[in-house]
């Protein structure tokens, strides 16, 4: 354990709105680890995304502390440091771009940050190479399709230079291929850049992605394990409100009829594998 | 029919108007406008139109374009021009009926006041398509800092005014949206007198303000997020500098209101 360096640790970490009964983060203890894909998995209202403006310092913890990359939020200065090594990407496309130019949105994080033109301009320019947005630095954000202003979002993150980036449900309103693109990105600065993802989601297929997926259900973590782990125990996550992906079920009910698969697959390309070699075994 | 709003369209380019710095470019329309006001006779507004022909001219911008953007005023001016030509003070009655009458004086205040109101828009057209919405709002910014110290939010304007501009076409789209769903659901704009369309754009207009609002919260918290926290300690990627164009231009601009002045002075109409 000792060798392992933590960028996110929560302990009793627990928030409740203003005016609410029931938290919304129940004592939440939670470690992700330097470098690492987290996916944070919940039905609608489980609390996910709460946790996630708690990682961004954009709610303070109503109990228990939260340490994001060695700081606690304790003033507004703190909330400012936190918020500059642990970024966010939001749902909604079209409401997270402040600028009428793609490059001058990409622009103003590091605006904010007090950083000299120079540099700016530099960032900007690598931030956009990175997600693939070069060419579109001149265009007019409404004129992007959903994928591309979602990455156009990532931009602006990564140019203030964040160790974390936390992504809630940035996929959610996006077509298939937009998806495919925001999370092709964030894959390739997670191993890449070395850049610690937390990828807030309720779709399956995208958590199955991710290195370690935790489970939220009501505020609190119900299962925090590899996604061929969590995804082998079908019944629990149905409790959830969570659905297996199409393979993991099937997989679970091959093996409940008797024939003896591996509980551990996902994927069709898996699947496929795993048949061909029940079939030439027996 | 809402996509083709002309309000602070910008038209890209690199021409030597398009590169002025943008506080140079709103002094001088600001100049600009006093000599229309200023200038009293014919000479004098052939020495302007002329030179905004230039300008246009020089900023590569076809006068169909502009044109074009004057078509929303073509009411006003028309409305004004009836006005001062019927109602206007003058003794040289040319036409007579009732209490309407046609003077000399009258027909010339209108012809003038007409031709201002032309030469206005067309002024300040030419600043908007030659200078993008966020030179302009930094110019702005920038020309007002000096009043920060008497607690002028210079920074909160031109941050509210970028914006806006950034959501206009976020809005008219989502307006598109809305007026498809409810007609889809048998929602009627089109027929009935003014106050039925009228009543008729309530069930848009609803949804359009909560939308926005909604809008507004998820986008002060994306600013949070990315360490907004007001105009100070801010920098700018690209800031503004005067240049040697802007020195130029000025000069001109100076050379023009000195002939507009002479004019008057002279009484060359």
């Amino acid at each position: 354990m000792s060798d392992r360096e933590y960028v996110i640790k929560a302990e009793n970490l627990s928030f409740r709105y203003e005016g609410a009964e029931r938290y919304a983060v129940d004592h939440v203890n939670l470690e992700v680890e330097k470098g690492e894909f987290l996916a944070v998995l919940g039905r609608n209202g489980s609390g996910k995304s709460t946790l996630g403006k708690l990682f961004n310092a954009l709610i303070e913890p109503t109990e228990g502390t939260l340490t994001v990359c060695g700081m606690e939020c304790k003033t507004e200065d703190d909330a400012f440091a936190i918020r500059q090594k642990c970024g966010m990407v939001f749902q909604n496309p079209d409401n997270q771009l402040v600028a009428t130019i793609v490059e001058e949105d990409v622009a103003f994080g590091p605006e904010n940050l007090g950083i000299a033109s120079e540099e700016i301009r530099r960032r900007v320019r690598w931030a956009l190479e990175t997600v693939g947005m070069l060419e579109y630095r001149k265009n007019a954000p409404h004129l992007l399709s959903g994928g591309q202003k979602q990455r156009v979002a990532i931009a602006g993150v990564i140019a203030m230079k964040p160790e974390i980036i936390v992504f809630d449900e940035s996929t959610s309103m996006l077509d298939p291929i937009g998806r495919e693109e925001v999370m092709r990105v964030a894959k390739q600065l997670n191993r890449e850049n070395g850049v610690t993802v937390v990828w807030i989601t309720h779709f399956m297929e995208e958590a199955a992605q991710a290195d370690r997926i935790a489970v939220v259900h009501n505020g609190s973590i119900a299962m925090a394990d590899t996604p061929k782990k969590i995804f082998s125990k079908g019944q629990a996550l149905k409790a959830f409100g969570l659905e297996t992906p199409d393979m993991s079920y099937l997989a679970q009910e091959l093996r409940s009829a008797g024939i003896m698969i591996s509980d551990e697959i996902i994927t069709v390309e898996e699947m496929e594998v795993e048949l061909c070699r029940y079939k030439s075994n027996t | 029919m809402l996509s083709n709003i002309t309000i602070g369209q910008y038209f890209p380019g690199t021409s030597f108007i398009h590169r002025l710095d943008p506080r140079t470019k709103i002094l001088l329309t600001v100049m600009l406008i006093v000599c229309i006001f200023v200038s009293k006779g014919f000479m004098g507004f052939a020495l302007i139109a002329l030179f905004m022909l230039f300008c246009a001219k020089l900023s590569r911008i076809s006068l169909k374009f502009i044109i074009r953007g004057l078509k929303p005023i073509a009411f006003i001016v028309s409305f004004t021009f009836i006005l001062n030509l019927f109602l206007g003070a003058g003794t040289d009655v040319i036409w007579e009926w009732g209490v309407l009458s046609i003077t000399k004086q009258g027909v010339r205040n209108a012809v003038y006041m007409a031709v201002r109101l032309v030469l206005l828009v067309t002024g300040t057209q030419l600043l908007t398509l030659t200078t993008s919405p966020i030179a302009l709002t930094d110019g702005l910014e920038r020309l007002f800092s000096p009043f920060k110290k008497i607690g002028f939010p210079a920074h909160e304007l031109a941050m509210m005014m970028s914006i806006a501009l950034r959501f206009i076409p976020t809005l008219i789209e989502e307006t598109e949206k809305i007026t498809k769903a409810q007609k889809a659901r048998g929602a009627d704009f089109e027929s009935g007198n003014l106050l039925k369309r009228a009543k008729a754009m309530l069930p848009l207009l609803i949804p359009l303000f909560v939308g926005s609002f909604r809008r507004a919260d998820d986008l002060a918290m994306a600013m949070e997020a990315r360490c907004y926290r007001g105009g100070n300690g801010r920098t700018k990627m690209n800031p503004l500098t005067f240049a040697k164009i802007d020195l130029i231009a000025a000069g001109v601009f100076t050379a023009l209101f000195a002939a507009i002045i002479v004019l008057n002075i002279f009484g060359i109409f």
